[in-house]
């Protein structure tokens, strides 16, 4: 370790402590080229990817699908059935691996953990006043609190945007630092609803607060506004947890969530974490897909090159 | 002033409502045009195209429907210069548009004359009604071009099915235009798809697709690979119409069969009280 990363990584823990410190520190960020983004991750989406490297890329968006519903329809059977399906998502294959998470409202926590207790299927929560955040400290972390103790192991937290975009960054900051000490042993996914950010330039000093702040994970969206994850975001977000391991050294992972539902969407995500972040990130420790329909795509795509034949919606579960 | 250069026409695939070239960009050469070859992808993107439109265009209304069927009539009609310009026989182009209107009157009159009302020992109104199987893959005969083609697609569409139709081989320029026509008859995209190119490339993949409900296997004229066909539309248990004779005579009047074979029944049973 050199002397330079050394005082880099004290800078930068640092920044929190005051306003002015962090608002520099975010501002003195890059700006981020915006046609040069958008079509590096289209020439990325472009890749063509077959056979087994194709199957290979099915697995493993399988293992990394946070298999997620966040309805005010939902209810404790529902949920119950979305968790046996996150065990076994392909009851007639049992060489098809488990997702990677469960993804739920607080309430339905209990409900989960039932079903995923002793299985290596973590358990998500929303949490914080999900969707829109917009709720007294206390509440979002009573909330938090409550889901832990529920049973969730990661918690889905949002960000405060109208702080943000307000720019109160101290406000921000303070609170996913508060969240994060409410979530105890539990991972916290910091969502930044980019779609409501407006800019590239804003994802990435919204993702660099969220990853000074503490956060184990940032996260694209909330799925609940009309723009939700895209290749370009993820790719200002890829790069943000990439130079913030070289000059911290500490890996945080990525979750694009909203508007994911083919195969193929997934594929593109894969070669772009594949090709911005590497081989490190491949892993559904650091890489998760907020998703519920995608599954299904998923296993269909499966189904096709091990039978060879196309498969239909009719023989998988609605959900 | 140099001479003007004609414009001269590519022939593509039909979609889904669109002209696609084959994903796979080949073509072949069919009396001077290049025609799309379809791949089997394409036949996938066919299905799911299909798949999309069977819940709009089940959900018409007949009335609705005959009135589209009519529409594509009305359009073939104006366009009867042109396919008599690719070699159709006039006679044959005016037959598949009385077909066309034949098969429209249909749409409304079937339900009555396949379905009805059961007479069963209890206080209930018992109602048998067809219903559209869903998505209807279909090999289209050789000969004739234009008629065999209308007089396959039309009996599939009329009750609310959605076709993927594979293109007779040897004459595709007529399918294309015949797309060309439905492309501008009000008929929604998707209901019906249009593969030119080989059939051993496209109708494999469309017999074994399990979400493919039913294959109408008419122009296909080996019994062996026919054969081969239908076990692998066994998977799924897809409704299939075995291959006609080759001298079959498509002016005839060709009945009710082919409409009802790509139909289910929907029975419901109504209290009616004392």
């Amino acid at each position: 370790m050199t002397a330079t990363a050394t005082s880099a990584r004290s800078d930068l823990s640092e920044l929190g402590r005051s306003e002015t410190a962090l608002r520099t520190f975010l501002h003195g960020l890059p700006g981020v080229d915006q046609v040069g983004a958008e079509q590096r991750a289209a020439q990325l989406g472009t890749r063509s990817i077959k056979t087994t490297a194709k199957a290979q890329a099915i697995d493993l968006a399988i293992s990394m699908v946070d298999l997620t519903t966040l309805e005010g329809a939902d209810t404790p059977g529902k949920v119950r059935a979305l968790a046996a399906k996150a065990l076994r998502p392909d009851p007639a294959d049992p060489s098809c691996p488990h997702v990677g998470a469960v993804c739920v409202y607080p309430s339905m926590v209990p409900h989960v953990a039932d079903v995923l207790r002793g299985s290596a299927v973590h358990l998500a929560s929303v949490a914080t006043s999900f969707p829109s955040g917009q709720a007294p400290l206390e509440i979002k972390l009573a909330d938090t609190r409550a889901a832990v103790e529920a049973g969730a192991d990661e918690i889905d937290m949002v960000i405060n945007r109208g702080a943000f975009l307000a720019g109160r960054y101290s406000e921000v900051y303070d609170e996913i630092v508060a969240t994060k000490q409410a979530c105890g042993d539990a991972h916290l996914k910091v969502i930044l609803e980019t779609g409501e950010l407006a800019t590239y330039d804003n994802v990435r000093r919204a993702s660099w607060l969220a990853m000074l702040a503490g956060g184990d994970f940032i996260k694209t969206s909330t799925g609940k506004v009309p723009v939700a994850a895209t290749l370009p975001v993820t790719l200002v977000m890829l790069e943000a947890v990439r130079d913030f391991r070289a000059a911290t050294g500490r890996q945080v992972g990525v979750k694009p969530a909203g508007g994911i539902r083919t195969t193929k969407d997934a594929i593109k995500y894969l070669v772009m974490v594949n090709e911005v972040v590497g081989p490190d990130w491949l892993h559904p420790d650091w890489f998760r897909f907020g998703a519920s329909s995608l599954l299904n795509d998923l296993l269909m795509q499966r189904t096709k090159l091990t039978t060879g034949v196309y498969a239909g919606p009719d023989y998988f579960t609605l959900d | 002033m140099s001479e003007r250069v004609a414009v001269r026409k590519t022939y593509k695939l039909f979609i889904g409502g669109k002209f696609p070239r084959s994903e796979s960009g080949r073509s072949y050469l069919v009396q001077d045009s290049n025609v799309s070859l379809a791949s089997r992808k394409d036949a996938r993107d066919a299905v799911v195209a299909a798949r999309a439109a069977v819940k709009g265009w089940a959900g018409a209304t007949a009335y609705n429907r005959g009135q589209i069927l009519y529409r594509v009539a009305e359009m073939l009609e104006g366009r009867r210069e042109q396919f008599v310009g690719l070699g159709v026989p006039a006679d044959e182009v005016d037959a598949a548009t009385d077909r066309w209107v034949w098969y429209a009157g249909w749409s409304d009159k079937l339900p009555q004359v396949y379905g009805g009302a059961n007479p069963v020992a209890g206080p209930y109104f018992n109602l048998s009604s067809p219903e559209p199987t869903g998505v209807v893959a279909v090999v289209a005969p050789e000969t004739p071009a234009l008629l065999g083609l209308v007089s396959v697609i039309a009996p599939a569409i009329v009750t609310g099915n959605t076709v993927v139709v594979a293109a007779s081989p040897s004459a595709p320029l007529a399918a294309v235009t015949l797309a060309e026509v439905l492309a501008t008859s009000d008929l929604p995209g998707g209901v019906v798809n249009i593969l030119t190119g080989r059939l051993s490339e496209t109708v494999p993949t469309l017999a074994a697709h399990m979400d493919v409900n039913a294959i109408d296997l008419t122009g296909v004229t080996d019994p062996e690979v026919a054969a081969d066909l239908e076990v692998k539309a066994a998977e799924n248990l897809k409704r299939v119409l075995r291959p006609v004779p080759t001298d079959h005579d498509w002016s005839a009047d060709p009945g009710l069969t082919r409409m009802t074979a790509l139909l289910e029944t929907k029975t419901v049973w109504h209290p009616k009280g004392a």
